[in-house]
């Protein structure tokens, strides 16, 4: 008996209880009955709970030390990877659940997403109004914005998760106000007419409708309002950078906080009818990990250049704009970062619930923030003021001297009011046209740019990811054709205007 | 087991039944704790087909919210996926959410059955374009509301078009081709931003009854901005995805009189929203949204007896 129990406790399996003697007799105890199933032990369960335990041991025995033999350092990327996309904001995030979405096979692509900094603290999208809006004047950014709304609007079709609650991005659907005076009366009424073609729902107001519609408004030297009716308004950016990236990891996407300081590139060097050209191709790239000396090198074979203002730096450790400046080699990315400051305030009196993001005349805007009477706001400022983008201090004169005045002329309630707070973003701005960058660089041949979008991505970045993502699994944009934004015109020099940037 | 093409992977589905049920229970129960195993390879099928979003006739792959899966309400605790609290924790128990995070299998099902209710949803809310083309606008409005069990009544006509106890109607209104529609009632009714469609023509509706629909939410009041010119009654009580943010859309809606908002589970300061809406439309009496339940203040500050939502009709003032 007591030899059949050490064995057992030894195999890890309970001793077979004896039955309890039989009453009323002493009928002699012969074999013992087992009635259940023994309980079966997971040796590789208790293999992972002893090595826990010696790791903690370990842990213990070397004080204030750092040095862990058994670990091995957590958050390194892959050694190897399909898709690195680097930058980890909502283009980036985008990309990724499209490229797991089209494809459907779970693990056929191996994509990675990059991202420096795991507080987001500088990132674009956190810091974003969250504006969206049909208002524009090509009929590309027309469709995208067309195409996210009804994203935005099946978010939960889209984006959910099960077992997880459902998405809230809280959008309100106030519209867009856009103001005109009589020198862009045209050009306002030539956009609505270009973007009621392309259907979206936009109406013209007289200075008179407006007044009688918003009377808080004045409309003096207005000459015509357009107004969104359907599909515009704001919402919450950081809940659709989270959706995005709930639903991407769940799908089977890695993410990596670290920052990419190289590439290694190979190249070769061919003669076409323009001269001879180097083509090159990234092979490799270089990951550091925070506050670490450590890094690891993907093996790739398409990097994303989801980086926003930093694109440009992004690309030049790739070559391009690295050389001559009359060669194809030599054209840079033309997307820098600018500082935007956007200032927050308490108004008592302002407009109440039916205030829309009223784009003014001089291109100020605001709208309505909340329910308590706040507004937030702000300006982008003419080429030759634009601030310092070292860092993401805000200048609080920048509000007292040009943002206020112009709205205390247009809205006479906004004349008493008080900052309660103020932040500053980066723009990705495109200084060639203030248009995205879409689609693969002609030379570097695996580098495909999403970037460059001047202050509308956010708005934009469920279109322009799955055209991305479209483009690397069929070759070619399936839904809305986005050739306009291919990183061609920068060589040829064509420029794709959009007029109604903020 | 990899998922590689669909031969391969097809198969275990020759094993005979006995052995591929004994293989499953083996699978099943020798996983290690904290790994999710598949049986079967149909793993691949989940991210299937994204075939054209655009235009949203099908819904691309999407796993669904546990919350919604009706057929298990037990298990999921007594949690309510549109209340106001924004995103509680979820529970803990639930047989079927334990089997979800273990098991692939289980959980691509219980995907697939959301996408089918999401499939269900945009059928009942498909636009009506064919019966619009023979019939017009208003007798193709009044098919959809009796088909989703709602009620509906011409101009000049005193009774309504409604459906009885067993979702049959007559087909009389199909004679009222040109007879604009003043009023429909689709309280209750799973209706959509979608199903709005067969509605955004109707140029003379007074009265309309959106009470107690799970699916209408700011989206969708986004689009009533059309009825601007006729609207005189809306209401939108007990309607759980509708919150204060959808409610400022409703500014567009110059000739409203009478606005319903009782029972808003999603609007979290009923009494300061019942002011702001107040002033942002002046002229419509703003009934619901006390600041404490059970008592709906008129205008003039009259006290009503709490008048559940179902028991009003539309068009209808209450005594």
């Amino acid at each position: 008996m007591i030899r059949a129990g050490r064995l057992c406790r030894g195999l890890g399996r309970p001793r077979p209880l004896p039955l309890p003697a039989p009453a009323g007799g002493s009928a002699p105890r012969s074999r013992q009955l087992r009635t259940g199933l023994p309980q079966r032990r997971d040796l590789f369960r208790d293999l992972e709970k002893e090595v826990v335990k010696f790791q903690k041991k370990l842990k213990e025995s070397l004080p204030g030390s750092d040095w862990d033999p058994m670990g091995t350092t957590k958050g390194l990327p892959p050694e190897r990877a399909d898709v690195v996309i680097v930058g980890g904001g909502v283009m980036g995030w985008s990309v990724a659940y499209w490229l797991k979405a089209l494809e459907p096979r779970r693990d056929a692509l191996r994509v990675v997403v990059i991202e420096k900094d795991p507080m987001y603290s500088q990132a674009s999208t956190v810091l974003s109004a969250g504006g969206i809006r049909q208002q524009f004047s090509l009929p590309e950014n027309i469709q995208m914005s067309l195409y996210s709304a009804f994203f935005l609007r099946t978010i939960n079709e889209h984006l959910g998760v099960v077992n997880e609650p459902p998405i809230d991005i809280q959008f309100n659907p106030s519209g867009y106000l856009f103001l005109a005076s009589e020198d862009r009366a045209a050009v306002l009424e030539e956009n609505v007419h270009i973007q009621r073609a392309e259907g979206a729902e936009v109406c013209l107001l007289s200075p008179a409708q407006l007044k009688k519609k918003y009377p808080w408004i004045n409309t003096n030297d207005v000459a015509v309002a357009s107004y969104g009716l359907e599909n515009e308004g704001w919402f919450d950016p950081w809940s659709l950078l989270t959706a995005f990236r709930r639903k991407a990891m769940s799908m089977g996407v890695c993410q990596c906080f670290g920052e990419v300081t190289s590439f290694t590139i190979s190249s070769r060097e061919i003669m076409t009818p323009e001269g001879e050209l180097t083509f090159s191709r990234i092979n490799y790239v270089r990951v550091h990990m925070p506050n670490s000396l450590e890094y690891q090198p993907v093996e790739c074979s398409l990097v994303v250049n989801a980086a926003g203002p930093w694109s440009q730096k992004l690309a030049e450790m790739a070559s391009v704009g690295i050389g001559p400046p009359d060669t194809q080699e030599g054209i840079k990315l033309p997307v820098e970062p600018k500082k935007r400051y956007i200032f927050v305030w308490h108004c008592p009196d302002g407009p109440g619930l039916d205030c829309p993001m009223l784009v003014d005349t001089t291109q100020a805007y605001f709208r309505r923030e909340g329910m308590g009477g706040n507004y937030l706001g702000g300006l982008s400022p003419p080429e030759e003021e634009e601030p310092d983008i070292q860092d993401l201090e805000v200048d609080h004169n920048f509000f007292q001297e040009k943002i206020w005045p112009r709205l205390a002329h247009r809205v006479p309630v906004f004349e008493s009011l008080k900052v309660k707070s103020a932040w500053a973003g980066y723009y990705d701005y495109n200084t060639f046209d203030q248009n995205a960058v879409l689609g693969p660089h002609p030379l570097v041949e695996n580098m495909l740019f999403i970037t460059g979008f001047s202050g509308h991505g956010l708005q934009l970045s469920p279109a322009a990811g799955r055209a991305v993502a479209e483009l690397i699994l069929e070759g070619k944009f399936m839904t809305i054709n986005m050739e306009k934004f291919s990183f061609n015109r920068f060589v040829s020099g064509e420029q794709v205007l959009e007029r109604n940037i903020i | 087991m990899t998922s590689g093409p669909s031969p391969c992977s097809c198969d275990i589905n020759f094993l005979s039944t006995g052995e591929s049920l004994c293989w499953g229970v083996v699978r099943c129960f020798s996983a290690r704790a904290g790994t999710k195993i598949s049986s079967w390879s149909l793993a691949s099928s989940t991210q299937a087909s994204c075939s054209d979003l655009w235009p949203p006739e099908e819904s691309p792959a999407g796993e669904f919210k546990l919350q919604e899966c009706r057929a298990f309400p037990h298990l999921l605790g007594a949690r309510r996926p549109y209340s106001s609290a924004t995103c509680p924790d979820p529970p803990k128990g639930g047989i079927l959410r334990y089997l979800c995070n273990r098991f692939y299998d289980i959980e691509y099902l219980v995907g697939w059955s959301a996408k089918l209710r999401y499939r269900n949803l945009r059928r009942k809310n498909v636009y009506y374009g064919y019966t619009k083309e023979i019939y017009g606008d208003n007798v193709a409005a009044a098919y959809f509301v009796l088909s989703n069990r709602g009620r509906v009544r011409f101009q000049g006509q005193e009774t309504w078009f409604s459906v009885d106890w067993r979702g049959k109607y007559s087909s009389d209104f199909l004679q009222l081709r040109d007879v604009p529609v003043v009023a429909i009632d689709l309280s209750g009714s799973v209706l959509n931003y979608n199903g709005l469609d067969n509605l955004v023509k109707l140029t003379a509706l007074r009265s309309l009854d959106l009470s107690r629909c799970p699916h209408v939410d700011d989206w969708t009041l986004s689009r009533l901005h059309v009825f601007k010119d006729s609207l005189e009654e809306l209401s939108l009580a007990g309607c759980p995805q509708v919150t204060e943010r959808g409610l400022a859309c409703l500014h567009q809606l110059e000739h409203l009189r009478r606005l319903d908002l009782s029972h808003l589970p999603s609007v979290p300061t009923p009494g300061l929203i019942r002011i702001l809406v107040e002033e942002m439309l002046p002229q419509c009496e703003v009934v619901g949204l006390a600041p404490y339940s059970g008592a709906q203040t008129s205008r003039d500050g009259r006290e009503e007896p709490g008048v559940p939502s179902g028991a009003r009709k539309a068009g209808e003032i209450p005594a």
